[in-house]
């Protein structure tokens, strides 16, 4: 059978490149970056040139940079660490209501200790109402913790605007960036953001390696204490390898990005202009243009995500639901509510996430599954389209 | 995550469709849940002589629904009324917990659709004792 991987806003694979990278940091070299003998000298060394590309591709300095575990503690760590070493100026954060579930959490932690968090409503197309930043951000207002692009509908933000309209009230701004690196040039400089989440697995690096950039002179609180690694914010033994994989990635993501968005753009394109054509009662959601150009969110009405989910990988086909229904949580995804889709239209949205392996015959494929299998569910759906008297 | 059973049944649900001029319909659940299910009865001297539902939600919804239906088919109203969502389960195997809600759908289905079937009766022997 056929096997079509279109999840990869989920998780890439390990390029190529960045495995060649990395397998002498698993038994050539393999000291504790934090030996002072030289077996701990040359991992060092290899920590130091992973954290120059970092640092290189988000035009950062080497101090800059924190390894992590990933995104998720990356975000964590931005939205406590920021939060509890600045409280003494206020305890008002702001971030939006589609953030990714890791600054969600850390905002309802926050608030359990006495912070209070505004929420910023979306539009429909997923972009941050600038007018409510405007009104909300206040004289306590610490930190503005606002998505670079969106996991499940693409949007990318304004972020110079968010960054500027903070700044001029001299609050820390922290974008999760997870989602967004590789699709667009991220400057930190240009873009002014004081804190920034990534990650390496959406960029073909391993699982379980990240970063936050935070800019020098801004105060963040020690995340892991004991061992002194990452300036003593960040213990824990350094994951060699890993780091080593994730500097490559970040410096091929970077140094192909015009190559590689060119082409996920066309694959992306291709599909959903194919999918407008040939499937009735569908829409596509997210911005028209301020988008990540490897991803389409599809909502088919009538019909339930997971169940086409489930169909489509009967048929080798890789996707995910726009609902977290299979998560265990039977809410519909709080990022398709705050843009306002109806609940069972929510439902029934599924992500497209494409890769640069992925083939136009590939999506002609897809399109042929995917049409059979959406015909199937509305066959046996209760809702149907309502009749439109003429 | 599901049974082969399951898979099987919702891959190929047996039971689909609608009935024309049905004696029964029930429709329960809700989109915000995830599940809406319609179950239609035929019904001839209190005997279900046919039915058919339509699902919109996941895998576990609709397979609950295409063994609810094999379970009340040729079924009496009362016997229909005495399946539970256990005899779902035992038909069609495990569920995920979190998708044991769907099994209890299918049994307010069949029971929604029974009411559905005694108003009509109701209203019919109205209409014939006013002739």
């Amino acid at each position: 059978m056929q096997k079509v991987y279109l999840d990869n806003a989920a998780t890439t694979k390990v390029s190529h490149e960045v495995l060649t990278e990395m397998l002498p940091a698993f038994n050539e070299v393999f000291g504790n970056p934090n030996s002072l003998h030289s077996f701990g000298r040359e991992a060092l060394n290899l920590v130091d040139k992973a954290r120059d590309r970092v640092a290189a591709g988000i035009n950062a300095e080497r101090g800059e940079i924190y390894f992590t575990s990933g995104g998720t503690e990356a975000n964590d760590w931005a939205l406590l660490g920021l939060a509890m070493a600045n409280k003494a100026k206020g305890n008002h954060i702001i971030t939006s209501q589609i953030e990714h579930h890791s600054v969600l959490e850390s905002c309802k932690r926050l608030e359990n200790l006495g912070f209070e968090v505004t929420y910023l409503p979306v539009d429909e197309t997923g972009l941050v109402d600038i007018a409510e930043l405007l009104h909300c951000i206040n004289q306590k207002t610490i930190l503005v913790s606002v998505m670079a692009a969106n996991n499940e509908i693409g949007t990318i933000q304004n972020l110079k605007t968010i960054a500027k309209i903070a700044h001029e009230k001299d609050v820390i701004f922290h974008t999760d960036a997870v989602q967004a690196l590789g699709s667009f040039k991220i400057d930190v400089k240009d873009l002014d953001v004081d804190a920034m989440s990534i990650s390496g697995h959406k960029i073909h690096a391993p699982k379980g390696v990240g970063a936050l950039y935070v800019k020098k002179g801004v105060k963040i609180d020690n995340l892991i204490v004991g061992g002194g690694q990452e300036k003593g914010k960040r213990g824990g033994t350094l994951n060699l390898a890993s780091i080593v994989g994730f500097g490559k990635a970040v410096e091929t993501t970077v140094r192909d990005y015009t190559i590689n968005n060119k082409k996920l753009k066309s694959l992306r394109d291709y599909f959903v202009s194919r999918v407008k054509e040939e499937i009735e009662h569908i829409n596509v959601n997210g911005h028209n243009h301020q988008r990540l150009p490897g991803l389409a969110s599809i909502s088919f009405n009538f019909i339930e995500g997971e169940s086409l989910m489930l169909l489509l990988d009967m048929a080798g086909v890789a996707v995910s639901t726009g609902s977290a229904c299979s998560s265990g949580d039977l809410q519909t995804s709080h990022v398709l509510k705050a843009i306002g889709l109806a609940p069972e239209v929510a439902q029934g949205t599924i992500r497209f996430s494409f890769g640069t392996n992925n083939t136009k015959e590939e999506i002609d494929y897809v399109i042929e599954v995917l049409k059979k299998n959406v015909a199937k569910l509305r066959q046996m759906s209760p809702l149907k389209a309502k009749r439109v008297r003429k | 995550m599901y049974s082969e059973n399951v898979i099987d049944r919702f891959t190929n649900p047996r039971n689909t469709g609608m009935i024309k001029g049905a004696d029964g319909v029930g429709t329960v659940g809700n989109p915000t849940c995830g599940d809406i299910m319609k179950i239609y009865l035929k019904v001839e001297d209190e005997t279900i002589v046919d039915a058919k539902f339509q699902t919109f939600g996941c895998a576990a919804a609709i397979s609950s629904s295409d063994v609810a239906i094999d379970l009340i088919k040729g079924k009496t109203i009362e016997e229909a009324l005495k399946v539970t969502n256990k005899d779902v389960l035992s038909e069609l195997g495990e569920l995920p917990p979190v998708k044991i809600h769907c099994s209890i759908l299918a049994q307010e289905g069949i029971q929604a659709a029974v009411e559905d079937y005694r108003k009509k009766q109701a209203k019919k022997a109205l209409k014939n004792s006013k002739k």
